[in-house]
């Protein structure tokens, strides 16, 4: 909302010597927030003035233009008293007219300075000015013509033009829909000075005559009052007044006809979206009902609309003529042959408004006001000063009939224990600062020793909680004096396990460098047909938005994985190919089932209806995927690097379930997006949590990153729901270790790991680790096979143990393998 | 070469003389002086200092004197003997130190070789941020409370007062959920976490409450469809605003240094009545003149907005479950991505979310 300065001073008494800067400060205090301060014309200084234009000489160039030679009468502001020779390029004026000239010495809008100058063969002595040099717009390239009666050359034109106008322009909130008028920012205005306030919504207004327009309102709760009065004789081709022009401008909305111009000019005076039908197309009574199902309008922007049965409607004999409140229709519109005049100013239900607004996506200025609440009472005086406009400037006659139907509704009051401001704010408020403050805003208050009741003014439908009325007296007192005081403090648990945990897994992955990134959870089908994850899998279940920001990804993500690969393959294209990127977040897996219930806020939701709500999100576990691409060692002047693998990222997983005092078994696996002889599902227990290895190379192509690019991905939850919070203390045994080596031959597919585990358990209690060191394959060892060496480490808790000891268990170890797996020792 | 002497023979002991043993003796002395290496030193004790060694042959003639003899020649031996190992001990201490000092020069390496073997991590610079806040809550007895993404439609609107027909739904623009019926949103702010912490805890609350929110914002350096707030909530008997301006004016000392501090501007929040925004005191310039005209971080404001806050609505306590009568409470929210930005001048947004190692590699593991 943008608010001119003149314009609030008008209703406003502000005390001499007020700041523009002081008023958007102290309105800002108050809750209307100051958006930005515009001072059209602040940067020109004078002289500027009115001339007339008394000679001019066309002279053709040698380059083709053709300059003016001007004299022009500047009264006595060129000190002489002597017409002034200027140079002008423009041509839209002729001897005669009025125009705005700067002299020498004067400064145009970016610091330019005007100096008398030899030009064309003749000394310019200052510059006939156009609209876009004034700094005043740019609609129009040629000088800017004054009207005839704009004043006497030499006159000062810094007030006509309004260069030394400052606009206001204010952010407001939705509770404040009455600061979107000059009439309610001048009420905040002389509030924020003790000023004195002139409601310009007080007029005497003729009374309803029952000789005004017929109308008849069917739904009152839609539209409790509908005012209509009409205006003959209307001037379709009377201009609109300069200095209305000018405001609207200032408020930012483009003049378009006197008629137009003026029901805007009401709007934006009193906040009372006003409408104006061509009363020679209307037939018939005006009716306001709901529309009923199927109908349709096609509205003043030339849209064809389907209504709904909600909607309120206007109409008259021939159908549908507006959606009330909202915008009218193309049919009854005003135009530029329109000289009977209907002016509608009604009182819509705001919520009806919001719907419909919504609903036809119809956002406009007379929209934003109905939905929000505008004033109840003022429909005849800001209809009756709509005709007035228009009857003075377009010449027509108000006819005498008025119509008003239906009456505002009463005004609520709300009662409050007296001191409820200073309990809720901590501040010391005084009661009668209480009531004071309350009277200032408009309510009547009635106090009694420990409560008051206020009548709510009616240009405050936000006003309807005690709480509401806390916020008014507050904002008066002023928040920069609330005490800053800190409660007393709580005997908080600190994080809970899962929250030091989650911390726990960023810094150890961290420390495997390993930098944490985070992605947008939006994927596409084409994300999961990249990844090659197939129909029936579980992650093609998701959960679908109804307003993407792209069609392509409408998609909650099941899997961490696509948003992990766009950015390994935006790293590797901006340069950087030895990545190791982590993420964790939530994924998304939605389950049959009912939806979430919408509740009454007025009591807590039953247990029954807490659970219900609660069973209707989808799991949203939190997952951890992260990727390797290119080096995990790079070479240099120490030697060879080594390229990322299949078992670092596995490796990976097991350092972060060991951070979590957690030990993660690997099983091997075949599963989308990954390698299929390179995939390893993780496993804590019998609980697969997460896949680990190499990427199919179809999906490295798919999504442009590194061949053999390795990623995995475990559910985070799992693993901190088994998280290790207090690991107990190993018992050492100072006894020492006991070495053997054992060389297996097996099955090429054979996973090492069961085969570790088979010598663990053959090589009893007395066995500390078993630790793989080698793997052969080879003709030595035969097709299909390979060797498979490991390091066993032996020590007993109480004694030293015997060659005898060891030999024994390593035996039954090398047994078992033989025995489960067909292992032969090798020689 | 003598044999073991069975039989005395007086021109056989010559060797045992005064001149002879000093003779050997300053012999031996020379050639371990002249000895300039380990290896050489190794190779005198052995001529001069060894079982065959001159003194020590002659050391074997004694037995063969007569008795009375035997102790001024012994004596002689035994002391040119001495000398000589207590002149090998010394100079093999001198060449070790001489060698190992010749080892430790050749060693000299170019110490300004780089090491980027490995490639160097790093947290999120988010993530650590909402640590941060989270500590300096969890410091003054407060929880962290969490709460999923995909809400229930309740909990993100009408549970904090936004009914269906409430203009501010629209101030969010909301992502929803198919189908609708199902009533599914993704959480506009992290306020249903406060929702769901008085639904179920019990009054004294004071939880605190970061998280991704999202709405339908184009992306671009200012705007994202994802996001970060933190959120606070206090319930407690006799909560007033002072209490939230103490616990805000905590925080941003706490965040922000020494003496920085919060001012309250009225607004607009269906959740909170009275509601305010927070400003927060440039913690560059500190609102000073003439720093602050200059100040690029407040835009000479001498303060930068920072959040929203109030005294939470009586008719969220009752859809919460909390009795209004007994218990107020306040609650406020900031942008973590806005804090981030400003405290340590990002200038985008985007980089954020673009995962650009570049980006959170310089932020370590803790902020």
């Amino acid at each position: 909302m943008k608010a001119p300065v003149s314009w609030i001073r008008e209703y406003a008494d502000l005390p001499d010597g007020v700041t523009t800067e002081d008023l958007a400060h102290r309105l800002t205090a108050l809750g209307l927030k100051l958006e930005s301060l515009d001072r059209p014309g602040h940067d020109i200084t004078g002289p500027l003035v009115i001339g007339r234009v008394l000679t001019l000489e066309p002279e053709p160039q040698k380059n083709g233009k053709t300059i003016n030679w001007c004299t022009v009468d500047v009264g006595d502001a060129n000190g002489t008293g002597e017409p002034q020779g200027i140079v002008c390029g423009a041509h839209n004026f002729a001897p005669g007219d009025l125009v705005v000239v700067v002299l020498p010495g004067g400064v145009l809008p970016g610091g330019f300075e005007i100096s008398a100058r030899k030009t064309y063969g003749h000394v310019s002595a200052g510059m006939i000015c156009s609209t876009k040099e004034l700094g005043l717009g740019d609609d129009h390239d040629g000088i800017l013509v004054l009207p005839a009666d704009a004043g006497q050359p030499g006159d000062d034109v810094f007030d006509l033009l309004d260069l030394r106008e400052e606009v206001i322009e204010f952010e407001i909130n939705p509770d404040r829909a009455y600061a979107m008028s000059l009439r309610g920012v001048a009420r905040e205005s002389a509030l924020a000075y003790g000023a004195p306030f002139r409601d310009p919504a007080l007029r005497p207004t003729p009374a309803a005559d029952g000789n005004g327009y017929p109308v008849v309102v069917d739904d009152p709760e839609g539209c409790p009052v509908f005012v209509a009065r009409t205006v003959t004789g209307f001037d379709p081709t009377a201009p609109t007044p300069d200095w209305m022009s000018r405001r609207l401008l200032l408020l930012g909305q483009r003049p378009i006809s006197l008629a137009v111009d003026v029901t805007n000019y009401v709007m934006f005076e009193l906040g009372r979206p006003i409408h104006g039908y061509d009363a020679d197309k209307l037939t018939g009574p005006i009716r306001v009902r709901r529309a009923a199902e199927g109908e349709h309008l096609t509205t003043l922007d030339g849209n064809d609309r389907t209504l709904s049965t909600e909607d309120l409607v206007v109409t008259d004999d021939s159908g549908i003529i507006g959606l009330g409140g909202v915008m009218g229709g193309q049919d009854t519109e005003m135009s530029d042959t329109t000289t009977h005049v209907l002016i509608e100013a009604a009182h819509w239900d705001a919520v009806s408004m919001f719907r419909t607004g919504r609903r036809h996506k119809l956002t406009s200025e007379a929209g934003k006001r109905n939905e929000r609440g505008v004033d109840p009472t003022i429909c005849e005086a800001a209809a009756d000063r709509v005709v007035e406009l228009l009857a003075e400037y377009g010449g027509g006659t108000i006819e005498p009939g008025v119509t008003v139907v239906g009456q505002p509704p009463s005004q609520p009051t709300i009662t409050i224990p007296i001191d409820l401001p200073a309990r809720v704010t901590g501040m010391d408020i005084a009661s009668d600062t209480t009531i004071a403050n309350l009277e200032a805003i408009g309510c009547e208050v009635d106090a009694g020793a420990d409560e008051l009741t206020a009548t709510v003014p009616p240009w405050r439908p936000d006003l309807s909680d005690p709480f509401d009325l806390v916020e008014e007296v507050a904002r008066i007192v002023g928040y920069e004096d609330v005490p800053s005081i800190l409660p007393p403090a709580p005997s908080g648990g600190g994080l809970t396990q899962d929250q030091s945990m989650r911390r726990r897994v960023g810094r150890t992955l961290a420390g495997e460098g390993y930098v944490e990134v985070i992605n947008f959870p939006f994927i596409g089908d084409a994300d999961l047909d990249r990844l090659g994850i197939e129909a029936a899998d579980s992650r093609r279940t998701t959960l679908r938005l109804a307003n993407p920001l792209r069609n392509e990804e409408p998609y909650m993500t099941t899997t961490l994985l696509p948003g992990l690969l766009r950015t390994v393959a935006r790293n590797v294209s901006r340069g950087t190919s030895d990545l190791a990127l982590f993420e964790t977040a939530p994924v998304t897996l939605p389950h049959s089932g009912a939806g979430a219930p919408i509740l009454p806020v007025d009591r807590p939701p039953t247990e029954g209806e807490w659970d219900d709500l609660n069973k209707a999100l989808p799991d949203q576990p939190l997952h951890l995927a992260f990727a390797l691409c290119g080096d995990r060692d790079r070479s240099g002047w120490w030697g060879d690097g080594r390229p990322a693998s299949w078992s670092d990222v596995i490796e990976t997983a097991r350092v972060v379930a060991d951070a979590l005092g957690l030990e993660l078994s690997v099983r091997q696996a075949s599963l989308a997006p990954w390698h299929p002889g390179r995939c390893a599902e993780l496993v804590l227990g019998e609980t697969p949590v997460g896949h680990a290895g190499e990427l199919h190379p179809r999906v490295c192509r798919a999504f442009g990153v590194p061949a053999r690019t390795s990623v995995a991905e475990l559910d985070l939850d799992a693993l901190l729901a088994r998280a290790v919070a207090v690991p107990r203390a190993p018992q050492l045994s100072a006894y020492p270790v006991a070495k053997e080596d054992v060389a297996l031959i097996v099955d090429a597919d054979l996973p090492s790991a069961d085969l570790a585990a088979t010598l663990r358990e053959g090589a009893g209690p007395l066995c500390e680790s078993v630790r793989l060191f080698d793997v052969y394959t080879g003709q030595q060892v035969g097709e299909g096979r390979k060797s498979l060496a490991f390091a066993l480490r032996f020590r007993a808790p109480d004694r030293t143990l015997t060659e005898k000891d060891t030999a024994a268990a390593r035996d039954a170890a090398v047994e078992l393998a033989v025995q489960r797996h067909g292992a032969e020792q090798r020689a | 070469m003598s044999g073991p002497n069975s039989e005395y023979d007086p021109v056989q002991v010559t060797p045992l003389d005064e001149e002879h043993v000093a003779a050997m003796r300053d012999e031996a002395l020379a050639a371990i002086a002249a000895a300039t290496d380990l290896e050489t030193l190794k190779q005198v004790r052995t001529e001069h200092a060894g079982d065959r060694s001159p003194l020590a042959l002659a050391n074997r003639e004694i037995g063969a004197l007569p008795p009375q003899a035997r102790k001024d020649a012994g004596q002689r031996v035994g002391q040119a003997r001495a000398a000589v190992n207590q002149a090998l001990a010394a100079r093999q201490a001198e060449l070790e130190v001489e060698a190992e000092a010749r080892m430790l020069v050749e060693e000299t390496v170019d110490v300004t070789l780089p090491w980027d073997r490995t490639t160097k991590g790093a947290r999120h610079p988010i993530t650590m941020m909402h640590e941060k806040i989270a500590d300096v809550f969890v410091a003054m007895g407060w929880e962290v409370a969490e709460g999923p993404i995909v809400e229930a439609e309740w909990l993100n609107f009408d549970a904090l007062n936004l009914g269906p027909d409430h203009p501010a739904r629209t101030m969010q623009d909301t992502f929803w959920t198919e189908p609708a019926e199902h009533h599914l949103v993704l959480r506009t702010q992290t306020s249903p976490v406060q929702a769901r912490a008085m639904l179920t805890r019990t009054p004294p609350i004071y939880v605190v409450s970061p998280g991704r929110v999202f709405r339908t914002d184009e992306y671009d350096a200012t705007h994202s469809p994802m996001f970060h707030q933190v959120e606070g909530l206090c319930i407690d008997r006799g909560i007033t605003m002072a209490h939230l301006k103490g616990t805000l004016d905590h925080f941003a000392e706490s965040m922000f240094g020494e003496g920085i501090s919060t001012r309250f501007r009225p607004s607009y929040f269906p959740f909170t009545e009275p509601s305010a925004e927070v400003d927060l005191r440039c913690f560059v310039c500190r609102g000073l003149h003439p720093a602050v005209d200059d100040c690029r971080t407040c835009k000479g404001e001498g303060w930068i907005e920072w959040g929203g806050c109030g005294v939470v609505n009586p008719r969220v306590l009752t859809a919460c479950g909390v009795d209004n009568e007994r218990y107020t409470g306040f609650a406020f929210g900031m942008g973590i991505d806005r804090t981030l930005m400003f405290r340590h001048g990002v200038a985008d947004l985007r980089d954020m979310f673009e995962g650009d190692v570049r980006f959170s590699t310089p932020f370590g593991a803790d902020l």
